[in-house]
This record gives C-alpha cells, sequence and structure tokens, in this order.
C-alpha cells in the first residue's frame, strides 16, 4: 500500500508539472492547425498524431491538463464542503431542522438544473475570457453537486449524534460547532473522501458536456472534457489506439487520487 | 399519534412535491430561449403566421398562472398536452414509466450487487492488488463519457440496464469500500479483533450495523443517481422511456412536460429517501 | 430432348420467373428519422421528419420528378396554367380511391386547398401561394375537373403543387386517409413510424403491376448518428438518406458499393453580421459590422478551400453565393469566384479605416477588433467551421470567440433580443426556384437574417432587392425572373450581408439489397421514388444452362 502511494504521489506530481511545463514541453501550440494533416496517426511531429482539425494532440492534452487538474478538484472540494455543511449539520441537529433540510436536498436533487446553466450562460457577456468561462462552469458544478453526498452525511451524522462518544464529549462540556467539527466530522471521512474523489471525473465530464450549453472551455483551448468527447464518434474501437490516451491518462490520475486519499487504510 | 405523524409526513412531501412543479416551471420559464419556435425559422411562413406562433407560446408567459391553470387541470386528472409531441402528458408517461422503471430498478440492483461484492471482497480479503484493481475500474467507469458508453453497449448489444449498473457501480463501490475500511479501523472493532472474534461476526454484527445507517441513505440516494444515468442513456440507446422524454422535454423547452416530469422525479426521490430514512429510524429504535 | 426434359425445363423458367416477380415484391424497407415528427397534418408540416412521412403518405396533383427535375402528373392527368399566372386548371384520374376506400373527386382536391389557404391555420404550404392577401376562387367544373384562381399572380404556380397532399373531404379517418404509395399504420412516440402499402394506390409498373414494390416501410427514430451508422452496417437499415462526410469516408474504406455522392446540394452553410440598429453591442462595433468593406474583407481573408478539404473531407464546394452551381438554372455563373487572399483582405480593412498594430488589428478609433461567432452546439461541423475562421481572421489580426449555444437560445437571439454578433448556420434549400427565399431577401422579411423586420430598408442596396424579388415574384416570364435574381445574386455579392462559406455534397448511404435507389441532390435525396424501389428478398438467381439435357 505504503509503495502504491509513494508511486502515486510521484505520477500526479509528473502530470502537475509537466502541465505547468506545457508551453515548454508541448511540440505546438495548442492552437495551431496542421490543416495539411487533419486525423493524422502518430509520427515523430505529432507523437499522438493530429485531431480533426490537425492540432497536435499531445500538445492539447499537455495544456488540456492544466484547466482540469486544477478546477476538477477544486470544484469538488466546493462541493464537498457545501454538503459537509448541510448534512452535518443537519444530521447533528435532528428533529425539524434535519427534516426540512432534507426536504431541501431532495427538491435540490430533482429540479431541472439545466436550465440554470443556460441561464447562466445567457447571463454572461458573449465575449468573456476563457479563464472567466471555465470558472464560472466548475463553480456551478461544485455548487449544484452537493446534493447526493449531503443526504447521506446527514444520515451518518444523526447516528453519530446519540453515540457513546459524543454523549461523553458533550458532558464533558464540549458543544456546538466545537462538537461537530472535533467529533462528528471526522467520524464522516469515509463518505467526505468518497464524495470528493467521485467529483473530479464526473465534473470533469460534465465540463464537456456543458460546452453545448456555451458554458465550459471555448475553443481553442483544450480541456480533458472536450479531448475525451473526440472518443464519442470512434469507428469501431478499433486501430486507433492513439486517441484512448487522454482516457488512460484520466484513468492513471484518477487512481491515483484514490490511492493518495485511502489513508485511514486497514493495513493487511 | 402514529397515524399523524404519518399524515403530517404525507403533507410535508406533497408540499415539497409542489413545490418542486413551480420552481421547475420558474427555471424553465427564466432560462432564455422560452417562447423560441424552430418554425420561425420557415422561410415560407408569412409575417402573420409567425405572429401567430409567437403568441401561442407567450401564452404560458406568467408562470403564476400557468401553475394555476396547471394544477387546477391536474386536479381532474388532465396533465395538460406536451407541445413537443403533440400528445397527452398523461398518455406519454403512462406508457413510458413502466419501461424507465424497469431499467432503473434492474440497473439498480445489478450495481449493488456488484458494488457490495467487490467492497466486502476487498475489505475481507484485505489484498491490496484486490482494491487496486476494483478500484481502477470504479474510475475507468467514471472517466467514460456516458456517450461513449452507449456506444459501446449499442455495438456489442448488451442491455441498457448494464449501462445503469455500470452508472451507480463506481460511486456506491467507492462510498461503501471507505465506509467499511473505516468501520474495520474502530477502536471496539480492533479490540474485537484482538479478542478473536470471527470475521463473519465481525462483519454482521459490528462492522455493517455501523455502517448501516449510511448505507440506507446511500441507497435512497442511488435512486436518484439512476434515474439521472437514465436520461442520456435512454436518448442514446433510443429506449422510449421517461428518460428520453425528459431530455427531448428539455431540448424543445416543452412547459406542461417538464413539469409532470419535475413532479415524478421528486415524488420517486421523496419516497426513496423517506424509506431510507424510515429504515434508519427503525434500525436505530431497535438496534440488532 | 425428351418430353420429360422439357416440361422440368418449363417448370424451372416457370419457378425462375415467379421468385423474379416475387424477388421484386414485398420486404420492410428501413431506414431513420432524425427527431420526432411534430404532426401529421400534411397542411402544418415544416419540420423534416413529418415532410418523409408527408411524402411517403401523400398523394399530390403533379409530381416533381427529382431526376429530371420536370413536372410529371400524379393525380391530375393534365393541368393548365392561366397566362396571367393566377389560376389553374386541372383534369383528374377517374375512378381512384383513398386507402380507406373513399372515392376521390374534385370535393377533395377543393376541401384541401380551401383548408390550406384558411389564414387561421397558418399553414406554411398555404403561406407558399399567398403572394397577396385576397380571396380565392375554386370551381368545381365536373367530379373530375376543378380550377383554382388566386387573388394575384404566384410564380411557379404549377410546381408549388409538389408540396399538396389531397386529404379527403368525406372520410372518417380524417388526415389518415391517404393517397400516396403508403399509409400511416402505427406509431410509437420515440421508437419508431410504420407505413404500410397503400392497396388503393392508383400507379402501375410498365409490365402493369400494381405499385409500390414495398410492403412496408419503418422509420426508426434515431437522432445519434453514430449508432445510425452502426445500425446501417449491422445490415438493421437499409439506407441512410443523408449522410455526414465523416463517416462517407469511414463506409467507403470498409464497402465502396454502399455510398453515393451525388455532387454539391442546394444546401450552403453561412456567416452573417449582426446589423440591426437596436442591438445591445457596442455601437463602434455595429458600425463595423454595417461597413461593407469590413464584410467583404472577412470574406476574403476566410480560406474556403480549407473549410471544405478539412471539415468536410472535401466532400463540399467553397459558396461565394446563395444558390449553389448544381441549381444550374438560377445560378449566376457571370459572377466571379473571390479566392482566399489575405493581402486583399488587408488592403480592404486598411481601406476602411482599420490598421494592423502589432498583430492586433484596431479601427479608427483605436478599438481592439475583437468579436463573436455563435453557433449552434451539437453541429459538429460547423464548431469545426468557426474554429477553422478564428485562425484564418487571427492571421489578420482578429480575435474571434466561437460561442456554441443551444437552439432556442440561438433563435431566441436572432429573432427577439438580437444579443448577437456574428453567426453561422445552414440553409436547408428544398425547392430550386429562389421565391421561397422571399422572406430571407426581403427587408421587411421575419427571415431577414442581419436586420429581420424593417419598417423601411436601411441601405439602398437593401432597397434595390426588395424591389428586384418583388419584380421577380409577380413576372410570369422565367427569362425576366433569372434576370432580377441575377442582379440580386451580384448585390450580395458586392455588398456581403451573409458571407457564403461552403456547399455540401449530397451524401447517402445505400445497402445492397435494394434495388431502384437513383441518389439525387433534390430533398428528400434516396427515397423520391420509393415506390419503385424494391429489396432483393431471394438469393442471387443463377442462370439455367439451356445446353445440358
Amino acid at each position: 500500500m505504503r509503495r502504491l502511494q509513494k508511486a502515486s504521489w510521484v505520477l500526479l506530481l509528473v502530470v502537475a508539472v509537466a502541465s505547468l511545463f506545457a508551453s515548454v514541453l508541448a511540440p505546438a501550440n495548442y492552437a495551431t492547425q496542421f490543416r495539411q494533416a487533419p486525423n493524422a496517426p502518430p509520427s515523430r511531429q505529432h507523437w499522438l498524431g493530429t485531431d480533426d482539425l490537425g492540432r497536435d494532440r499531445l500538445s492539447r492534452t499537455l495544456y488540456g491538463t492544466r484547466v482540469s487538474l486544477l478546477l476538477a478538484p477544486l470544484a469538488a472540494l466546493l462541493s464537498t464542503l457545501i454538503a459537509a455543511l448541510v448534512g452535518g449539520i443537519a444530521g447533528y441537529c435532528g428533529g425539524r431542522c434535519q427534516r426540512l433540510a432534507m426536504a431541501a436536498t431532495d427538491l435540490f436533487l430533482s429540479l431541472p438544473w439545466l436550465f440554470l446553466l443556460i441561464l447562466a450562460r445567457a447571463m454572461l457577456p458573449l465575449n468573456v475570457s476563457p479563464a472567466a468561462s471555465v470558472t464560472v462552469t466548475f463553480g456551478l458544478l461544485g455548487v449544484l453537486g452537493w446534493a447526493a453526498s449531503a443526504r447521506v452525511l446527514c444520515a451518518g451524522a444523526a447516528s453519530l449524534r446519540n453515540s457513546d462518544f459524543v454523549l461523553q464529549a458533550r458532558a464533558s462540556g464540549l458543544h456546538g460547532w466545537r462538537l461537530l467539527a472535533r467529533h462528528v466530522l471526522p467520524n464522516l471521512k469515509p463518505v467526505l473522501l468518497a464524495q470528493f474523489w467521485i467529483s473530479i471525473p464526473v465534473f470533469i465530464l460534465s465540463e464537456a458536456n456543458l460546452g453545448i450549453l456555451g458554458l465550459g472551455v471555448a475553443e481553442p483551448l483544450p480541456s480533458w472534457g472536450s479531448l475525451l468527447r473526440e472518443l464519442e464518434s470512434l469507428d469501431g474501437f478499433s486501430g486507433q489506439l492513439w486517441k484512448f490516451v487522454p482516457l488512460a491518462l484520466l484513468i492513471l490520475v484518477v487512481t491515483s487520487f484514490q490511492m493518495i486519499l485511502s489513508t485511514d487504510e486497514v493495513t493487511p | 399519534m402514529r397515524i399523524r405523524t404519518i399524515g403530517l409526513r404525507l403533507a410535508a412531501m406533497a408540499v415539497t412535491v409542489l413545490l418542486g412543479g413551480i420552481l421547475s416551471a420558474t427555471l424553465v420559464r427564466l432560462a432564455p430561449g422560452f417562447d423560441a419556435d424552430e418554425r420561425q425559422l420557415d422561410t415560407r411562413l408569412s409575417p402573420e403566421s409567425i405572429q401567430a406562433i409567437r403568441q401561442a407560446r407567450a401564452q404560458d408567459a406568467n408562470i403564476l398562472v400557468f401553475y394555476a391553470r396547471y394544477l387546477n387541470r391536474a386536479l381532474h386528472g388532465d396533465l395538460g398536452r406536451s407541445h413537443t409531441l403533440d400528445r397527452p402528458v398523461r398518455q406519454l408517461i403512462s406508457e413510458r414509466l413502466p419501461v424507465t422503471l424497469r431499467l432503473v430498478g434492474a440497473g439498480l440492483l445489478l450495481g449493488w450487487i456488484l458494488a457490495l461484492a467487490l467492497s466486502l471482497t476487498a475489505t475481507l480479503a484485505r489484498a491490496a492488488a484486490c482494491d487496486l484493481i476494483a478500484t481502477a475500474l470504479g474510475g475507468a467507469l467514471l472517466c467514460l463519457p456516458s456517450a461513449v458508453l452507449a456506444l459501446l453497449f449499442v455495438w456489442i448489444s448488451a442491455p441498457a440496464s448494464l449501462a445503469i449498473a455500470l452508472v451507480v457501480f463506481p460511486k456506491v463501490f467507492r462510498y461503501s469500500r471507505n465506509l467499511f475500511a473505516a468501520g474495520y479501523a474502530m477502536p471496539h472493532v480492533l479490540a474485537a479483533r484482538a479478542r478473536g472474534v470471527g470475521n463473519a461476526r465481525l462483519l454482521l454484527w459490528h462492522v455493517l450495523p455501523a455502517a448501516g445507517s449510511q448505507l440506507l441513505a446511500l441507497a435512497g440516494v442511488s435512486v436518484s443517481i439512476a434515474l439521472g444515468a437514465a436520461i442520456p442513456v435512454e436518448a442514446l440507446c433510443s429506449i422510449p422511456g421517461v428518460g428520453q422524454l425528459a431530455w427531448q422535454a428539455a431540448l424543445g423547452r416543452d412547459l406542461p412536460l417538464l413539469v409532470a416530469l419535475t413532479v415524478l422525479v421528486t415524488l420517486v426521490t421523496l419516497i426513496a429517501n423517506s424509506g431510507a430514512d424510515l429504515a434508519n429510524q427503525a434500525l436505530r429504535t431497535h438496534p440488532a | 430432348m425428351t418430353r420429360r426434359s422439357t416440361l422440368l425445363r418449363c417448370l424451372l423458367l416457370l419457378l425462375l420467373a415467379a421468385s423474379a416477380v416475387r424477388a421484386q415484391n414485398g420486404g420492410t424497407l428501413r431506414f431513420c428519422l432524425r427527431a420526432e415528427p411534430k404532426t401529421f397534418n400534411p397542411l402544418l408540416v415544416s419540420d423534416d421528419a413529418s415532410e418523409t412521412v408527408r411524402y411517403l403518405t401523400g398523394g399530390v396533383l403533379m409530381r416533381l420528378n427529382r431526376q429530371t427535375q420536370r413536372l410529371e402528373p400524379a393525380l391530375a392527368t393534365s393541368w393548365k396554367l392561366s397566362r396571367d399566372g393566377r389560376s389553374i386548371s386541372f383534369t383528374l384520374r377517374d375512378k381512384l380511391y383513398f386507402s380507406d376506400g373513399t372515392p376521390f373527386s374534385a370535393d377533395d382536391v377543393a376541401f384541401t386547398i380551401r383548408q390550406m389557404m384558411d389564414p387561421a391555420l397558418h399553414s406554411p404550404t398555404g403561406d407558399s401561394f399567398r403572394s397577396a392577401p385576397g380571396e380565392l376562387q375554386i370551381q368545381v367544373a365536373a367530379p373530375n375537373r376543378i380550377t383554382v384562381t388566386f387573388p394575384a399572380p404566384v410564380a411557379e404556380l404549377d410546381r408549388l403543387f409538389d408540396q399538396v397532399a389531397i386529404m379527403s373531404a368525406h372520410s372518417p379517418k380524417k388526415e389518415l386517409a391517404v393517397l400516396g404509395p403508403f399509409y400511416l399504420a402505427d406509431y410509437k412516440p420515440g421508437s419508431y413510424v410504420l407505413l404500410k402499402r397503400n392497396p388503393n394506390y392508383g400507379k402501375k409498373d410498365a409490365a402493369g403491376q400494381p405499385l409500390p414494390y414495398l410492403d412496408e416501410v419503418r422509420l426508426d427514430i434515431q437522432s445519434n448518428r453514430d449508432i445510425e451508422l452502426l445500425s446501417f452496417r449491422r445490415g438493421d437499415l437499409d439506407l441512410i438518406n443523408s449522410l455526414d462526410s465523416e463517416y462517407y469516408d469511414r463506409l467507403a474504406s470498409a464497402s465502396p458499393g454502399l455510398v453515393r455522392d451525388s455532387g454539391p446540394s442546394l444546401d450552403s452553410e453561412q456567416m452573417w453580421f449582426n446589423q440591426v440598429a437596436t442591438a445591445p453591442i457596442p455601437a463602434y462595433k455595429r458600425a463595423w459590422f454595417r461597413d461593407a468593406g469590413f464584410r467583404r474583407a472577412i470574406s476574403d481573408a476566410i480560406n474556403r478551400a480549407d473549410l471544405a478539404r478539412v471539415v468536410f473531407a472535401s466532400h463540399a464546394r467553397p459558396a461565394y453565393g446563395p444558390v449553389s452551381p448544381s441549381n444550374k438554372f438560377w445560378f449566376n455563373a457571370k459572377l466571379p469566384a473571390p479566392a482566399y487572399d489575405k493581402q486583399a483582405a488587408l488592403q480592404r480593412l486598411q481601406q476602411a479605416g482599420f490598421r494592423l498594430d502589432n498583430g492586433v488589428l484596431r479601427d479608427a478609433g483605436g478599438n481592439a477588433v475583437e468579436f463573436s461567432i455563435v453557433t449552434n452546439a451539437g453541429n459538429k461541423y460547423r464548431e469545426r467551421m468557426a474554429t477553422m475562421i478564428q485562425q484564418d481572421l487571427g492571421g489578420v489580426g482578429i480575435k474571434i470567440n466561437v460561442v456554441t449555444l443551444d437552439f432556442p437560445s440561438l433563435i431566441e437571439r436572432f429573432t427577439e433580443s438580437f444579443n448577437y454578433e456574428a453567426a453561422i448556420l445552414g440553409f436547408v434549400n428544398v425547392d430550386l426556384d429562389p421565391n421561397e427565399e422571399m422572406n430571407l431577401w426581403l427587408s421587411s422579411g421575419e427571415n431577414h437574417a442581419w436586420n429581420p423586420r424593417q419598417k423601411s430598408p436601411a441601405t439602398a442596396w437593401e432597397a434595390e432587392i426588395d424591389g428586384l424579388m418583388r419584380a421577380q415574384a409577380s413576372a410570369v416570364d422565367i427569362h425576366q425572373r433569372k434576370q432580377a435574381f441575377d442582379r440580386v445574386q451580384q448585390i450580395v455579392y458586392e455588398q456581403a450581408p451573409m458571407l457564403f462559406l461552403v456547399n455540401k455534397n449530397a451524401l447517402s448511404a445505400v445497402s445492397n439489397s435494394l434495388q431502384g435507389v437513383v441518389p439525387v441532390v433534390l430533398r428528400p435525396q434516396t427515397y423520391w421514388n420509393i415506390d419503385q424501389m424494391a429489396l432483393r428478398t431471394e438469393v442471387a438467381l443463377k442462370p439455367v444452362n439451356k445446353d445440358r439435357h
């Protein structure tokens, strides 16, 4: 386990550094269209081939990592924090407060948020900078993605409310926020970590889907999500394995995250 | 007393469902393109015809009036008429609901079985390799865009409920694995192990009850996750269920259909989560 | 030669003949509708899917042969246009029945036309006939003779009847009683539309066999083109009516015999700038978009050849005007085809008061030239074209932001709020005749994309186009009409309110089991002669060796 964790840290560090130095490492600008060679297979100039418009896939993967690797975990953190607050407090307080919060959560889970996102795009100016557009997108994803885990956290907090050690802590004079922070939330860690880890790839993919609504990363800036969408029109999934490199990289990064997060594992 | 609590709960549910309807109607109304109709781009139409199209859409402009009228009709069993499909909403939903329920039900069952089996194996076997493989598999499934997954399924002619199962599996696996792992790390479980208590007893008497409440809540929430997954899976695999209906309604800003579907989804979500809550309460008042 | 062998040979020949006939009869044709049909009322048809169902089920008075592009008699055996272009008389066929057995007569034609022209119905087909307000007159001289007189001359009056599917006046089944080769048998929303052979379809082939050959047509509703291609390759579909260019090459490399390229279609992709006076965009941007020199410069700076080659894999041709070159009669061949010329673009921009300052183009007021191009999301080709144009215009110092939006949001911006700067969309031209685009070219028109619903023409050239379009609508001589529309094309070339980008080729895929398919450029491309299409259901027949005893 230890070795795996170390390997995961190394992998994540390598990917992060590579993306930070993308301008140095990338063989070409991510936007330059080599129009003589669209959809080209790997070659010496283009190690991962080119996409439909002749842009170097390796460069786009490196630059795309920046956006996704930075913002998706931040958005995941945001959604986990909101879930912790809502679920934790509701479960801990119990009674009517809990019922109200959970009804609101259920409502939140059922509403068609697509229209809020369309509205968000309409309120943004047409010529918005890519940075602003992407931040707004991931911010919205973070704010909208907390409902499912809030429910689980609430159940967990509720069961802890009457547990022995909480009663003990209360008896020894600990109340309110400090009790919540010291004793309840740490015991909710399994769910919080799970939620954080799941949200990262989910948000990366959602960002690509939001491109349909005009949100997300604007052309020609690449993102992992848009790179993965190339796979949608794959011909029989055969013979063009280099197109799967972004997917493989994402799976590696996501798995590494999990290896790092699982620090509470009982070692055999 | 019991009846009163149940009555209050039902009333609360009803209020939540109604609130869901009006909130969704407001969201749809506020989003731009509400009264846009593709026919406006038809060059054959005369100015009067285009005016008529605009006016027909403008009828639903005032949301409160629309909702009041909608509720009034709904009480008489008429859920309105879909703009995009030109059929009564009630007929559309009653035709398609069984399809989606079967799809989502099978997917949920399969997903949970798969997830629990893998997480229990990983926990009991305590082999790092098993954990790694299951995590990589779960991660891979989370990283695949749903369009690619659906295309793959159509290509190998696999049942679509498997697609839903594969969407539910990584999330349930991750949660349950973390919960079991934390359960085994608890002080009294470690003490019991030191005392020599067997694996099965440990699992059934100590770990599961601790994780139980959160697992039950997860069960309730996974219904929402599965319903959400049903929308792209049905749309892409051309399955005539409620999910496909929701997709078309969203694209066409079909207000009556969207309100009816939101109410339906809110109802299902509330029932699933209330069920989980009740089960949790029962567990707490009658501990194993 | 014994008697027995003669008998055997006769039997063999009979079997061959019988199986040859059987091979041409029956079977289910399967292809896809890309969206849900919105209506089955033939008078209200506006979208593609409903149009498909109407074409397959509706009987029309005259049918435009999509291959020869000539009008042929169908329900009407002959027709006569009056000299002033206002009225038309039909002689109808006798002894015809609707699919449910109701007899067909001039009453049904009168009923259909009256319904169609009802202003309260707002029928798109009816609106094509509405050249001026007023009452129309219908005279039924005999059960098989009818004359219709319109209040004003209608351009190409006879050809418009290709769109009018005759409905029954008396049948209890209303619009479900049809005169076409198939009738609507089953409809499962979201799944499929099933059409069955109309036993009362009056046409017969040269050998006297009743048409259509096919028993059923099954239209699956599938909007995902990858899955449509997959189904076709697996044999679940018999044809793909309009194939995307990226799938064409994929199929062609695996099975070259299955793909068809009918040449440039009538459709075009184009870009235009927002010229609305009240648009919520900065005034200096509005000034750029209203400057013809700026627009012409942008047109010069776009590499159309690259767009056709890269985005459409060379299955498209650069377009320079509203009319596709395959529309041979109406295309103005005298106009030059502007080439991609970055230097010429920069020159034009300089003349218009712009200057290149450190790689950034600035206008006379010092503002950096930056604007957005909106297009509809989900259309890969338009997104790619916008990205390529982004690079092309980057070469002359202009910064472009590509914004993809969902379709209802787009429509709202184009028709209500006018909150956009430049846009890329495509036109689907169903008819060769430019008169169907009247509402696009008239400055008061709803579809006058860059500045709709003008109370009076905002520019001199728009006023000139108004006059020319009205002249061609009321002229009866087709050469006069062509002269007027040629001048419209010239003005569009000089003023560039719309920058036409490419004309896509009409591509389709046809399975080997289908006989009689002749893909053409006019819609519907592959199944226009559906009543003569057949499925090869038998095994390939081996020739009999006549020398064997």
